[in-house]
Order: structure tokens, then sequence, then C-alpha cells
């Protein structure tokens, strides 16, 4: 949190912008939750209390640090170091609870009693109905009625979790769908409750709230890279993008070292222009999407576009406003990769290493095949998730 | 002074606005909806402009917009189909709809074909009150575009008091922290929220909204306000069987 008040550029500033990016576009109805929020986050977040339980919390009940890992199997495939920071090994199965757990101490803090959040295939729910348990909080997910029927799993997981799953039927019934109705459950109840977003998008200060308490991926790879090869910056980081947040947590601490070229993977559906994509960056254009200015798909009048992809995690119009900053500053370099590549990918990875992946993660895997090494170079991955969510999708491709 | 600003000027109480989403039942009623209106003695008119994610409307307003969507309409089609608006439109006229096809239409042409289609206002919701004063305000006072913002029973003291200073027509209170389409309950809490702005004596004339869907409402709303705004309700009207025109005087028939 001492970096985020040094380093600025690539940053939010006290506007809440990232260079073009972020604000908060909302009715007047959620301004006084999410001025609450901004006026109070990083008080709380950076008090030693707050601190001590958060990373209690990771540690004993999520089990941090997760282990970066040299796959050699892999490595040698590509001719270059890679190394796998292991998201898929917290409780729930991904990176999503870095962030819920440090949202949920935070409700707690601001007195909320009841807690509301949106879900697309069902992991970000999961995370947030399993800290509602873990605290005792009364928790409402909103999930598209597409989703639910796709997830059954998750949605099991979250009712046994104690949560009320609401299908969101407006719009395409889903992700982008259950966030609007996640908006107007807020701006239905604006004070006892918080709204936990899951990914670094939304109004200021969700993007860069998410961002802090995701930045530990980062942190802690740092540490192991230092111990692990001498010295603490890789020559590459990659990682997917949905709304941005794994990958947000990934580049954070890695963003001001200029030598990191940092790879952000995007889905590319079944092709940029096959119509069904969720290629924001290539695809997109600036605008106006779930409180944020940022880059999304739409149309010339300005109506969001439903994206796709085989990855549930990864099948979202926007991208968070801090990606679309790197994005436009060129920081980071966007690329996408195929549902056909990113499942290859997965088996890929789950015959070499033993490791069956998020399909999401298998994006970031699957673009290894266009990158070339002169063989000593360090790449770090950010394996988000694991892969028992997505067995039902490899199975039907791979026929197993 | 635009038609907006010259009505709260002459007329200070039992003002009725209507609103209604463009482009429904049918893409081409748009036009034919305000003439009925004016007729009927509505004071002034919202147009909602629809959008895809509209995230402060309740279920009526969400499936108006997404029917007007799919039947085609968007913010050109709509600026063609007003073209001719003050050939037969006296009342003061308001477009309301969310940011982001706006900002598509690029800001500067939307005010410019607000004001050449004779337009007097605009309410977008999500467009927040500090990205207006910076980028937005200039654009609208040089075309004589009224912003309306909105006030909740959340809305700070302090926050009102800005707000009064950026407005120069009414300010839009909303009847309860909800989203449209929700009936009003004119609760001890609410009186006490309308009878506290009340008091506030705001440079600007109040208008009620979200909730109101009958002459009773509208009535109680009267007390505390110049005026009071009907929306979901309106909507839903719309939507019935019959002639459009028909429906429309029934509906306006409890008020005037």
């Amino acid at each position: 949190m001492t970096t985020h008040d040094k380093i600025m550029s690539y940053f939010v500033n006290e506007k809440g912008y990232y260079g073009d990016f972020g604000g908060a576009y909302i009715p007047e109805m959620l301004y006084p939750n999410v001025e609450e929020l901004r006026q109070q986050y990083l008080g709380i977040i950076n008090e030693l209390s707050f601190q001590e339980e958060f990373k209690a919390l990771l540690k004993d009940y999520v089990g941090r640090p997760s282990p970066l890992y040299l796959a050699k199997r892999l490595s040698q495939k590509y001719g270059a170091n890679i190394f796998l920071k292991r998201e898929d090994l917290n409780h729930t199965g991904a990176h999503k609870i870095n962030n819920t757990i440090g949202q949920i101490l935070l409700a707690e803090k601001l007195g909320k009693k009841r807690i509301i959040a949106e879900t697309g295939a069902g992991q970000h729910g999961v995370a947030t109905a399993t800290v509602c348990a873990l605290r005792g909080l009364e928790c409402v997910v909103y999930m598209g009625e597409i989703d639910i029927k796709r997830q059954a799993p998750n949605v099991a997981r979250m009712k046994m979790l104690g949560a009320t799953v609401v299908p969101a039927t407006s719009g395409s019934k889903t992700l982008k769908d259950a966030t609007n109705e996640a908006m107007r459950d807020w701006i239905n109840n604006p004070v006892d409750t918080h709204y936990i977003i899951g990914s670094v998008v939304g109004p200021h200060p969700y993007p860069d709230m998410v961002s802090i308490f995701q930045s530990v991926i980062s942190e802690e790879t740092k540490k192991q890279l230092l111990a692990q090869t001498g010295k603490d910056e890789p020559d590459y980081v990659l990682a997917c993008v949905g709304g941005g947040s794994n990958a947000a947590g990934m580049f954070y601490h890695f963003i001001n070292d200029e030598n990191v070229k940092l790879i952000a993977v995007e889905a590319a559906g079944m092709g940029v222009s096959s119509g069904y994509s969720a290629a924001t960056t290539y695809l997109g254009k600036e605008g106006v999407l779930h409180g944020s200015r940022s880059i999304l798909m739409q149309t010339p009048d300005g109506q969001v576009v439903e994206p796709h992809s085989v990855s549930a995690g990864l099948d979202y119009p926007g991208i968070g406003p801090q990606h679309a900053h790197l994005f436009k500053t060129g920081r980071c370099e966007y690329v996408s990769i195929t549902d056909d590549e990113s499942l290859n990918a997965g088996l890929l990875l789950t015959q070499l290493e033993g490791i069956i992946p998020a399909i999401e993660s298998a994006h970031a895997i699957a673009h290894l095949e266009y990158m070339t090494f002169k063989g000593d170079e360090n790449v770090v991955i950010c394996l988000s998730g694991r892969g028992d969510k997505d067995m039902e999708t490899y199975m039907k491709h791979f026929k197993l | 002074m635009n038609r907006l600003q010259q009505l709260f000027q002459h007329k200070k109480k039992d003002i009725l606005s209507i609103y209604y989403t463009a482009g429904y039942p049918n893409l081409p009623d748009t036009l034919k909806i305000a003439e009925a209106l004016e007729k009927s003695g509505a004071d002034f008119l919202e147009i909602g402009f629809p959008y895809s994610d509209p995230v402060a409307d309740g279920p009526i307003i969400q499936a108006s917009s997404k029917q007007s969507l799919d039947q085609g309409m968007t913010l050109q089609v709509l600026f063609d189909q007003l073209k001719d608006l003050r050939k037969t439109i006296t009342i003061p006229i308001l477009l309301m709809g969310y940011v982001n096809p706006v900002l598509q239409y690029g800001v500067d042409n939307f005010c410019k074909a607000c004001k050449e289609v004779g337009v007097d206002g605009c309410i977008i919701p999500d467009l927040p009150m500090y990205e207006y004063e910076e980028m937005y305000r200039t654009c609208f006072e040089e075309n004589g575009i009224s912003n309306i913002f909105l006030v909740t029973p959340q809305t700070s003291e302090e926050r009102i008091r800005k707000i009064d200073g950026l407005s120069n027509a009414f300010i839009y209170l909303l009847s309860s922290a909800a989203t449209t389409g929700k009936n009003l309950d004119v609760s001890t809490a609410a009186r006490m929220y309308f009878t506290r702005i009340q008091a506030m004596n705001l440079n600007n004339p109040l208008m009620i909204g979200f909730g109101i869907s009958d002459k009773q409402t509208f009535d109680s709303a009267n007390e505390y306000a110049s005026g009071a705004i009907i929306g979901s309700a309106f909507v839903k009207a719309l939507s019935a069987e019959g002639e459009i025109e028909e429906n429309i005087s029934a509906f306006m028939k409890q008020f005037r």
C-alpha cells in the first residue's frame, strides 16, 4: 500500500481516474454508498488491525502464499523458464477469494449487515458466499438465468454456503445483466448493504480497491522470484483478462518495473472477427460501462454488445479502467486467444505438468505458442484458477 | 430562457410531467404520443432514449427500452423522428437516458441536435456532477439545454446546495432511493424528507418523481413540490391493448 502512494502514473489519481479512464458514472441513488467507500477505503485498508486480520486470513484460511512453481516440462517445450503463480491452489479454487476476504472485512468496518454480489460462472459468487459464511453476514448473489442453468454445481455451492441466488432475467441474462441487477439492489438498499464487486471494474474506488486486494499476487511473486532466481524482475508477466482482476493483481508490483514486459490475454472466443468474441481492446471503443469510463464492446449507437467466450470468467464486454489505461499508453500488450486454443492449452498443461487449469487461465498459457524466447528468459504466468468447474466443457470438447 | 424555464416561471403548482420511452410500443410512435399527451394536459414531457443496460430503471422501463432497441431505435433515429417536433408540440421536452449513447453520439453533436429540434433539457442519471461541470456544462449552456440533477433522501445538504447552483430549470426529487416503477409510499420518513428539502428554500423549483403512478400519489407529491413526474405507470398504460391515443386519454383523465 506504500507503493500506491509513491507511484502514480499507471495508478488511480485523486479524482478516480487512470489517465482518461475511470471515474464514477453512477446515478445519484448510488452516490452516497460509493462516496462513503471512496472516503474510507484507503484509511480502513491501511489500518494496522485491518492489515493484520487480512493477512492472517489470507495465510490460514486461503492458504497463502500460493506457490510460484517452475514448470519444468512446460519450460522445456517453449525454451524459457516458465513460472506458474498458483492461485488455483487457493481456498475456493481461484484468485477471487483474495478480494472477497478484503471486502468483507471492509464491509464489517463500515457497519454493513448485508452483502450482495454479481457472478458469471459462479466463482466470485462462491468466493463471496464463502466469506459471508465465514463472518456470518447475509449474502445475496445475482446470477444470469442462463448462467444458473450452465453452472449448476456452483449454484449448489452458494446455496450450501447459505447464500440466496437470485436469477437476473433482464437483457441477455448473463454476467453483465447480473451486474445491473446487483446495482439495482444496491440502489434499493442504500444503507445496510455492501456490494462486493468481483473484478477491477465499476465506479471508483472499486477498480483501485480490488486491485489493492489482489496485489498480494505480485507482492508474493517478487519475493519468490528473488529467492528462486536471484532477481525479483522477470522478463515477462502474463495473465488472462476478462474484467481484469487477476491481471491487475499480477501486474500491480511490476507496473513500474520498465524492463518487465506485461502481456494481458483476452478471450477471442470463436475468433475476433467471428461476431462471437470477448476481445475487448480489439473490438471495443471508449465509453462508459458499469460506472466507469473504459473500453467496451458496443454498437455505434453506444449499446453494449453481448460478448462470447468459452470461459465464463472472460465473457465480459468491458475491461477495468486501469487496463484501458495500460492498453492506451502501451505499457501492457493486449493479445487474444480463441476458445479452441485455450482448451488445447488446458490439455497441454494438464499432460505436461499434471495441473488442470481453469479455461480462463489456459488462455494465458496458450499465448506461449506466439512467443519466441532466447532460452534464459524468466516468464511468470498467473494460473488464476483450477479447472474443476470446467470439466464438463473439457469433457465435451475432447470427448473424454 | 427556454420553454422549461418559462413554464416554471408561470406555473408554480400542479405541474404534470410524463416520461415515456421513445420508439415504444412501435418505433414510429414517439411523436404521436407527445401530441396526445400535450392534448390531454401534460405540462412537459421526458422522452427516454433507450439503453441496453439501464441500471436505474425497474422492469417496466427496462422492457420498453429493450423493445424499442430491438425495433431499431438509436439517438440518430430519435433526432430524425423529432425533426418536426416544434411544428405540433409547444410544451417543453426533455430527453432522458444514459451517458454512453450520448458519448458515442458526441456531446457537442448531441447538444446541437437537441437545440436544433427544439429539446429544452436533459436528464442523464449516470452523468456525474464533476464530469458535467468539467466537460459538459459549457456545451449544454451554449445550446440552451437545461441539465436536470437528481436528489435522493440520502443526498447531503451540501451536495443539494451545489446541485441547486448548477441547475437552471428544476431539481428532480426522488421519492425514495429506488429504481423506477415502485409505488410511492408517503411515509412519515418521506414527508420529513420532502419537508426538509422544501425548507431549504432552493433557487430551483422541485419536481417529485419515482413511484408516482396515479391521482392519489400525484396529489401527495404536489403538497411538497411544484409537481410530479410519472414514468413507469404511463409506460405500462401504453403497453395495453387498443389504440394508443385512447389509452393515453384514458390514463390522463384522472389528472386533467
